[in-house]
């Protein structure tokens, strides 16, 4: 199997080999994906796939489009149920524990997420406190605190009286995070929490993640289609192709050369990040890129015309 | 929004401008029935009413009153806040105000329960009324089916509907061409919705059913406020979610069906009692409470409007629930479009 030679080149975490016994590795990490086959109806995204979530870690889940990235961790969050395998929290199958107190344990950023019409921000983030609340116990003293402790964190306690449909990109997601913050968990899950924002506010989102995870001790995971973004911030990174995990393990040990080309199949340079010492990526320039494609026997005819309309699109993507 | 708590450790939250719109809606919808209830060939003064309904009218009046005029306003107010709590968690679950079950065909699947009754079977009151309600149930257990695939999607949940709806209706106008002109007549008396000589058969099972749906939907309030916002963010928070759905839509297909059969298929008052109390409140959320009081002062004052314009028992109140309404969703396509939603 690719993803296992791959793997055992690379300094990984110790508790994935085969032989560790299950319950045993629960104990030791308090989310873990185990031999998981995952699909939706009849289209299947990832066969028996294991993943471990190190406690304490900023781990990042990367990837080409389609790769099983936001399913592996749909199905981490258990909004999708696998049909085979099993997701454990804390040693537990997480589809037999109590929705509430799972929701106490494992909080989630989604993609999809509806702000519903005329609602302020102050009143959204307090419903992130519902898993700790009832029928006769519905607004405590501490979760007033609570909110406004997870609203200054994100830096929009003074957007608390605002409607949440009059804030930019970048604020809704901060609202959208600090009401995630709100239900107090420790283990965060973000499904591609950058995704539509500008660069300035994607790094804006990258700190705040970083600070949770190192000041706030929460272990954090995350879909990021960016690599540069993920080897920067991650303390984990899993890489993800075909359902398949292609190398896990800290982004300076496992980000190189063959591994982006074995995951993106894309030709590149890794130098050093000026700014942190990371690993960059930097793709190879066009010509170089062609002329291995050309090596590799697959080379269309036209690659002029069909520069021309690359470039345009480019430069139409850019502009919008 | 104002936080109560007690030393015990209990805690609620109330919003203020809320808590006053369900009392004025309430009071407001007490004022009107009583208004209704002096209101008819026989006019009797508020001041004779209210002492009768204490208790100490004469007996001429107390027979108006309580046997014939009493009723019929309590059916008008059941009927109305059935239909605008039904309508309310329709368009909550939905996230769609054009989920509504006037929209969605539950009407059009309780006439057709109530056409098979009339034309095929010659059935009586309670039988029309019983063919209603298993349309009604049927209709939307099919829509449910229909639409669920991972989940709603609004605009997915109304389109089912308004097939399912097409359908209905084709089948309503083949019952029609083959109903004698007696049945007929009946038909359609039955089908624009009507109060007129309701008693107090149809109070008790409608009394019933909201006592025990009523307390049940508003336990699921809470669940159903955090799916507005995604089923994602549902799972997120640890709301049930499935059941939370299956439950309130349960209830809401019951409530709907409930009222139809006992007033006919009274139009758009589950369409408009929610977005109307909605914008009175001025809170996201279900608004479950100020919809359920919303619909019944509406199909009272609606009740009263049609009396007194043209007579007691000349237009069915339907009528003119159907004519605001339909004013009312053409102001609503208006709005959506501009707000980029349609």
């Amino acid at each position: 199997m690719k993803a296992r030679a791959t793997m055992d080149k690379q300094p990984t975490d110790p508790h994935t080999s085969e032989s560790t016994d299950r319950q045993e590795r629960a104990a030791v990490n308090r989310l873990v994906a185990d031999d998981v086959t995952l699909g939706y109806d009849q289209r299947v995204i990832a066969e028996k796939l294991s993943v471990e979530i190190p406690d304490n870690s900023f781990t990042v889940i990367v990837g080409p489009n389609a790769c099983g990235k936001s399913t592996l961790l749909r199905a981490l969050s258990r909004m999708l149920k696998p049909s085979a395998g099993r997701v454990l929290l804390d040693g537990n199958v997480i589809q037999s524990m109590p929705a509430k107190k799972v929701a106490r344990t494992l909080g989630l950023l989604p993609q999809s997420s509806i702000a519903p019409d005329g609602i302020t921000v102050g009143d959204l983030v307090a419903r992130g406190r519902y898993p700790h609340q009832g029928l006769l116990r519905q607004w405590s003293a501490q979760d007033e605190r609570i909110v406004g402790e997870s609203m200054a964190s994100t830096g929009v306690a003074e957007l608390a009286d605002r409607y949440v449909d009059e804030l930019s990109g970048g604020q809704r997601q901060r609202v959208w995070i600090a009401m995630a913050l709100a239900q107090q968990t420790p283990l965060l899950l973000l499904d591609e929490p950058t995704t539509f924002l500008d660069i300035q506010h994607q790094i804006d989102v990258l700190d705040l993640c970083a600070d949770l995870h190192e000041e706030q001790g929460r272990t954090l995971v995350a879909v990021l289609h960016d690599l540069n973004h993920a080897a920067r911030y991650a303390t984990h990174l899993i890489a993800l192709r075909d359902g398949e995990v292609v190398a896990e393990g800290a982004p300076s040990d496992i980000v190189t050369r063959e591994l982006v080309r074995d995951t993106f199949g894309m030709e590149c340079q890794i130098i050093d990040d000026p700014q942190t010492g990371t690993p960059l990526v930097v793709p190879a320039a066009r010509r170089v890129r062609e002329k291995s494609a050309a090596g590799a026997g697959s080379a269309g005819a036209g690659a002029a015309g069909a520069e021309g309309t690359e470039a345009a699109g480019a430069s139409a993507k850019a502009a919008t | 929004m104002k936080a109560i708590r007690t030393r015990g450790g209990l805690s609620f939250r109330l919003d203020v401008r809320t808590a006053v719109v369900v009392a004025v809606l309430i009071v407001a919808a007490l004022v009107a029935s009583v208004v209704l209830i002096g209101t008819g060939d026989f006019y009797i003064p508020t001041a004779d009413v209210v002492r009768t309904l204490l208790g100490n009218g004469d007996a001429g009046q107390e027979f108006i009153i309580n046997d014939l005029r009493l009723p019929r306003v309590l059916v008008g107010l059941l009927v109305g806040a059935a239909l605008g709590l039904g309508g309310a968690i329709f368009q909550s679950i939905s996230r769609n105000p054009l989920g509504s079950p006037d929209i969605l065909g539950l009407g059009q699947g309780s006439t057709a329960g109530a056409l098979i009754m009339i034309v095929l079977f010659q059935g009586s009151a309670v039988q029309v009324a019983g063919g209603a309600l298993v349309g009604g149930l049927v209709t939307g257990f099919a829509i449910y089916v229909l639409a669920w695939k991972r989940g709603v999607h609004g605009f997915r949940f109304v389109l089912v509907g308004i097939g399912v709806s097409a359908f209905v209706t084709a089948v309503n106008g083949y019952l029609l061409t083959k109903a004698d002109i007696v049945d007929a007549a009946r038909a359609v008396v039955w089908m624009t919705g009507s109060l007129n000589g309701r008693d107090w058969e149809q109070v008790w099972p409608l009394l019933v059913l909201c006592a025990i749906l009523v307390p049940l939907v508003m336990t699921y309030a809470r669940p159903l406020r955090m799916l507005e916002m995604g089923d994602d963010v549902g799972y997120a928070l640890g709301v049930p979610v499935e059941r939370t759905r299956i439950v309130l839509m349960g209830s809401a297909v019951l409530l709907t069906a409930a009222a139809t059969a006992a007033a006919g298929p009274v139009s758009f008052v589950a369409l408009t009692a929610p977005q109307l109390a909605r914008r009175l409140t001025r809170s996201p959320g279900p608004n479950l409470l100020p919809a359920m009081f919303m619909g019944a002062t509406l199909l009272i004052v609606a009740d009263w409007a049609s009396q007194r314009a043209f007579g007691a028992d000349q237009l069915p109140v339907g009528v003119v629930t159907g004519v605001l309404g339909g004013i009312y969703l053409l102001w609503l396509l208006v709005i959506e479009r501009k707000a980029g939603r349609i």
